[in-house]
Parts: structure tokens; sequence; C-alpha cells
């Protein structure tokens, strides 16, 4: 199968999916001449005009507004958040409004809204340009949460959230741009709640987010060669969360690690251990580990910087700590 | 063109409703029997019903915490809205929104926000999907002095104004941001100046005079439909009653009693009663006829919403993702 970057999967759907439905335009900070901080809209507005890729004003609530608003009235917005550090500027619009309108008024209204925004370490962003917060919005109702982790998923993945009645966090790792890997050609969906198995095992369970999932496959081929099972699980999103194939796995395992680049405290891996221990208990053999950026803010030095995103070796370290467990 | 008296009297109309049903929030909350939070509009009735009598179901509006009359002004039915207020099941929302957010599509009710300035954003990107599906349509914002200071009020502004959407920005500058008087939140005296910024008409209307407010935004309403853009309509208005019910005094304790009675002289109500009376428009007889049918309305909304069932608890989990 002919082979994309991430990058190029994004840039794919959204052209597609503009194609396919006069509905469908898009919104954001620097997304149309410029291309996209990170070129995922390059060329889309050259091809559909200023009135469906429209570069906004740097007014992030604004953004999701119209995003809102003009969802409410029949369109399908994709909007986009350049950096999700960005989203506490427009907490308000996403998490009491947009995440709250339908139930609030009694499900009457559908709010077909897509938010795209970026995450993740490793540029050199600092605080304020590089956090990985995407857990922080699983605490609030009415937001269903992809966390795409290969350009086979973020095309689909799109797809799906694209044609979703609900506003839909849609979270691309930002070190994934350039990352290749096989994605069809042509229209196809990667359903919303349904985790991919990326690496089958017996010994351990991984679950990784984003760009997680490599460096978790990585250390799973690695221990494969010694022998050692890693059950390597990405969810896809966080939700819907496929609770199904996690509790599996780890009844199949009895041990897990849980790697995400969120903050420690509050993270995405402390849902599932909890979900675990309500949902699991008889079968844990083992501490559950998280394998997280430490609590503190990105920071700038590249020493420090590389020192805060959880690597291989962190990755490794956990699952050796679980297997002492017999 | 002058409004015509089956105008004038829809107008009265409407706001009859909306104090009525007011004055029937007051007495069940002082009896205990409302739920939860009530801000209520008596005083403002001119700003909603004024701006609302320029619209048709198709069009929209987005309302604020304080916003019965935003929803009854729009068409909004007293059965369904009474009913919300008391958490029952046959409420414009199941029960699940209240009085701060009572929202009624088919009425072009976008919704009710309790988050002050939140309306501005949504409100826009209304306007913007009217515009990119070339609807002939419009959005009235309603907002109050104190949203005018919130950032989101701001962006939504600018944005509307950039890409010339068919929104009406409609602020209710009541003197009050919750407690605190306009001339100790903001340096300004008219909100309208704030339009200066954003390139869009900023105007200044007596938001006690229903006839003032409706020619305002009936132009305003003309000028977004031709694809001009937004405008800026200051309404200066006064709630009579606290910020909410329980409010002490009824805000006595920030603001003076003898300015709360000289703003109840220009009563809304009573300032279009006078002009009907002495213009020589509609007779007393006709106008008290009126008046006991709202009323009569009122109290059936009320025994509608006490007759109605709540919710199942169960119901809590229901609606969330469509």
């Amino acid at each position: 199968m002919r082979e994309l970057t991430f990058r190029e999967a994004v840039v794919e759907a959204l052209d597609m999916a503009l194609e396919r439905d006069p509905r469908v335009f898009l919104l954001g900070e620097d997304i149309g001449y410029y291309g996209g901080l990170f070129q995922a809209t390059q060329g889309l507005l050259q091809k559909y005009g200023e009135d469906r890729v429209m570069d906004s004003p740097i007014s992030e609530s604004a953004i999701i507004g119209a995003g809102i608003g003009s969802a409410i009235v029949g369109m399908r917005p994709i909007v986009e958040i350049m950096n999700i550090d960005f989203m506490p500027v427009c907490m308000d619009q996403l998490v009491n409004q947009a995440a709250k309108m339908r139930y609030m008024f009694g499900g009457k209204m559908k709010i077909p809204l897509v938010i795209r925004c970026t995450c993740g370490a490793g540029r050199g962003g600092a605080a304020h340009h590089a956090q990985a917060t995407h857990g922080v919005f699983m605490h609030f109702p009415g937001l269903k949460i992809a966390v795409p982790g290969t350009p086979h998923d973020v095309k689909g993945l799109l797809f799906t959230a694209i044609e979703d009645e609900n506003p839909v966090l849609f979270v691309e790792d930002k070190m994934m741009y350039n990352v290749k890997g096989e994605v069809p050609e042509g229209y196809y969906t990667v359903p919303f709640g349904k985790a991919a198995i990326r690496h089958e095992g017996e010994d351990v369970t991984v679950i990784a987010t984003l760009r997680m999932g490599y460096r978790a496959l990585a250390v799973a081929k690695e221990m494969e060669e010694k022998g050692i099972g890693v059950e390597v699980i990405d969810p896809r999103t966080l939700c819907p969360l496929d609770k199904e194939t996690i509790i599996n796995s780890f009844k199949k395992t009895g041990k897990m690690v849980i790697v995400d680049e969120g903050n420690r405290v509050g993270n995405f891996g402390s849902e599932v251990a909890s979900i675990i221990a309500e949902e699991a208990v008889d079968y844990i053999q083992a501490p559950i580990l998280k394998v997280t950026a430490p609590h503190v803010p990105v920071p700038y030095s590249p020493v420090l910087e590389k020192f805060y995103i959880p690597d291989e070796e962190r990755i490794r370290q956990a699952v050796y700590r679980v297997l002492e467990y017999a | 063109m002058k409004a015509s008296k089956s105008l004038m009297l829809e107008m009265l109309k409407k706001m009859l409703e909306v104090r009525y049903f007011e004055e029937k929030v007051v007495d069940q909350y002082a009896r205990g029997a409302v739920p939860g939070l009530a801000h209520l509009y008596i005083g403002e009735e001119a700003v909603a019903v004024g701006a609302c009598m320029n619209l048709t179901d198709e069009d929209y509006i987005t309302s604020t915490h304080r916003g019965h009359g935003h929803c009854i002004a729009k068409g909004g039915e007293l059965k369904p809205m009474m009913a919300e207020l008391f958490g029952k099941k046959t409420g414009y929302c199941k029960g699940k929104g209240g009085s701060m957010h009572i929202a009624a599509f088919e009425k072009g009710i976008l919704g009710a926000m309790g988050i002050v300035g939140s309306g501005g954003p949504i409100a826009t990107g209304a306007a913007l999907g009217i515009k990119r599906q070339k609807l002939d349509r419009v959005v009235i914002c309603f907002f109050g002095d104190g949203a005018s200071n919130e950032g989101a009020t701001h962006e939504a502004m600018n944005f509307a104004s950039l890409h010339k959407l068919p929104v009406i920005f409609v602020c209710e500058n009541n003197l009050y941001g919750i407690s605190v008087a306009q001339h100790r939140h903001q340096a300004i005296k008219d909100i309208a100046a704030r339009a200066a910024g954003y390139n869009m008409p900023g105007l200044i209307v007596d938001g006690m005079d229903v006839l003032a407010v409706y020619e305002a935004v009936k132009e305003a309403v003309k000028r977004a439909k031709s694809g001009k853009g937004p405008t800026l309509i200051e309404c200066k208005t006064y709630r009579f009653r606290g910020h909410h019910e329980g409010d002490p005094n009824l805000g006595a304790r920030y603001r003076m009693k003898e300015e709360i009675a000289a703003w109840r002289k220009r009563c809304p109500i009573e300032c279009l009663k006078d002009k009907l009376i002495k213009d020589k428009i509609a007779k007393q007889r006709e106008l008290d006829e009126m008046e006991e049918d709202v009323k009569r309305r009122v109290e059936e909304a009320f025994v509608y919403a006490m007759e109605s069932p709540f919710p199942n608890p169960e119901e809590a989990l229901e609606d969330l993702f469509a």
C-alpha cells in the first residue's frame, strides 16, 4: 500500500471532506494562505477559496463559538485551535457551551463540530506551545476526543469525526506530522470507541496514546526477541473509550503500563487504572504503572525537554518492573 | 414607517406576558417553590419585545442568564417555559436547563447561556452559518453591560464585523453588572461607543421605549440582511428587581431606593399604555381585556407546570450525545 506522512493524511482527509460535503468548512488561525502552522491545510484555500478555508483572527473564543453557532444552523465546521495550550483561552466556549448545550437544552440540538488541535513536546515550544493536555478534556461530559496514533487512523478518524453529530476534540500529535505509514486511497472511516491492538502479547498490556504508541511498539518488538509478550493497545479515542478491549487484554496479562505524554496527576492513565481497579480487580497481578511526563510545565532547554518526554527507556523500565511480579 | 395599531398591541401583549410571567416567579420564589436561581427581566421588557418584534421564527436569538423576556418575546410558549423553571419533564429542556438555560430551536431560540458574554461567539457563528447557506435570516445577540467587558464579546464583534455577518448585538445596559454600578465597572458611559472599534454602527436607544427599540432594530435588521454587517444597539434600561430573586432589598445595598423608584416611573408597559390611550389608538377597555387575558394565560401556564410530572431520575443520564 502507498505510504503518506501523517500530515499528508490530514490534508487528504480535509480535502476530501471539503469535496464531499458543501456544508464542511475550515476555520482557524493561519490555516489559509499560510497552510497551517504544520502545513496540515496546505493548498486547501487555493482549491476551495476563502469562504471554505477561513483564516481567522487570533480569537480562540470566536473560533469555537463560530463553530458552535454555524453547526447548530446546519453547517459542518472543522475549526482549528493551533496548540492545545491555547484551549484555556476558549475553555468556556469548549466545555461550557459546545460540550453542554445539547444536554442542558434537553437533547434538542445537534452540534456537529470538529475542533482540531495539536499537542506534544519536542520542538522547543516550552510551557505554552508543547503540552499534551488531551486527557484533561475527558473530564467534561459532552465532548468526544480522538487521539490518532498513525497516518492511517488520522484519516479514518477524521471522517468519523466530521460525520459525528457531536462536538469532537481532534488532537494531533505535532511530533507525528512527518511520520510515514500506510494510508488507503479514497474514503474510509475508523470508528470511535474501538481501540487498535498494535502488537499482541501475553505478559504485559501497554496502553499508549498518540506517538507513545510507536515508542511502546518499539519496546514490544525488542521484548519479543527476549521472549516477553507485550500487548500494545492504542485507544484511538479517549471518549468514547474502548474499555472492553483494554479490560480483555488485562484479563489475559494481569499487568499494565499506561503511556501518555500528559502530566502525571489526573492523567489519562489515571482513569484507565481506575477502570481496572473497579472492573477487573480480580485479575491484578502487579501495580498498574503510568509512564507520563513529570508533573511540571514543559521546560524549554533541549536537555530538560528530553527528560520531560516519556521515552522508550522509561517504558522498558516500567515493563520490567511489572514483570517482577509473577 | 410608524408601527401600526396591531403591532403596538402585540408589543403590549408580549410585554405583559413577560411582566406577569416574572411576577408569578417573584411570588413563587418568595414561597420557596422555585428550585434554582431566577434572574428576572421586569423593567427591561421593551428591549426584548421591541427587538424581537422584527424577527420571525426563522430568525435566531441568543439569550442570557436573564433570559425569560427574550424567550417570550421570541415566541417561546409560557407553559413549557414555566414548567422548565420548576424542573418538570414538560419544560422546554425537560428540566435539564432551568431558568438560565432555555432553548426552543423551533422558535429560533438558540439558547440562554448562564455564562456572561458567552452568547456573542455563538450568535456570530449562527450568522456565519446563515451567510454561508445564503439564508434570509438574522441573529440577535442579547447581552448586558456586564458582558460588554468580557473578551468573548469583543472577539465576536470583531469577527462579525470583519465578515459582515447578519448579527445584531443588542446590549441591555441596565447600569449594573450584578451589584457593581456601570461607572465602577467601565470607564465609558456609552457602550455603543465600542462599536467604533469594530467599524460598525453603534446606536444608543431609550430601552424603556419599546417603539424606539423596535425602530432601531428594524434598521439594523435591514442592514444585516443587505449584507452590510452587524450593528451594536445599546438600550439604556433598568431592572426593577434585584440581580436575582433574593438579592437583598431588590438591590438596595448597592443602589439607591430613589433611583429604583425613579426608573419605575418610566415603566415601559405603562409608557406604551399611556401612549395608546393618549393618542386614541386603543381604548382602556381593550387594554384591560388584554391584561386579563395575559394574566389568565400565565396562571394556566403555572397550573400546567404544577400538574406536570418531574422527570424520572434516570433521565439525568440521557441527552448527552446525539
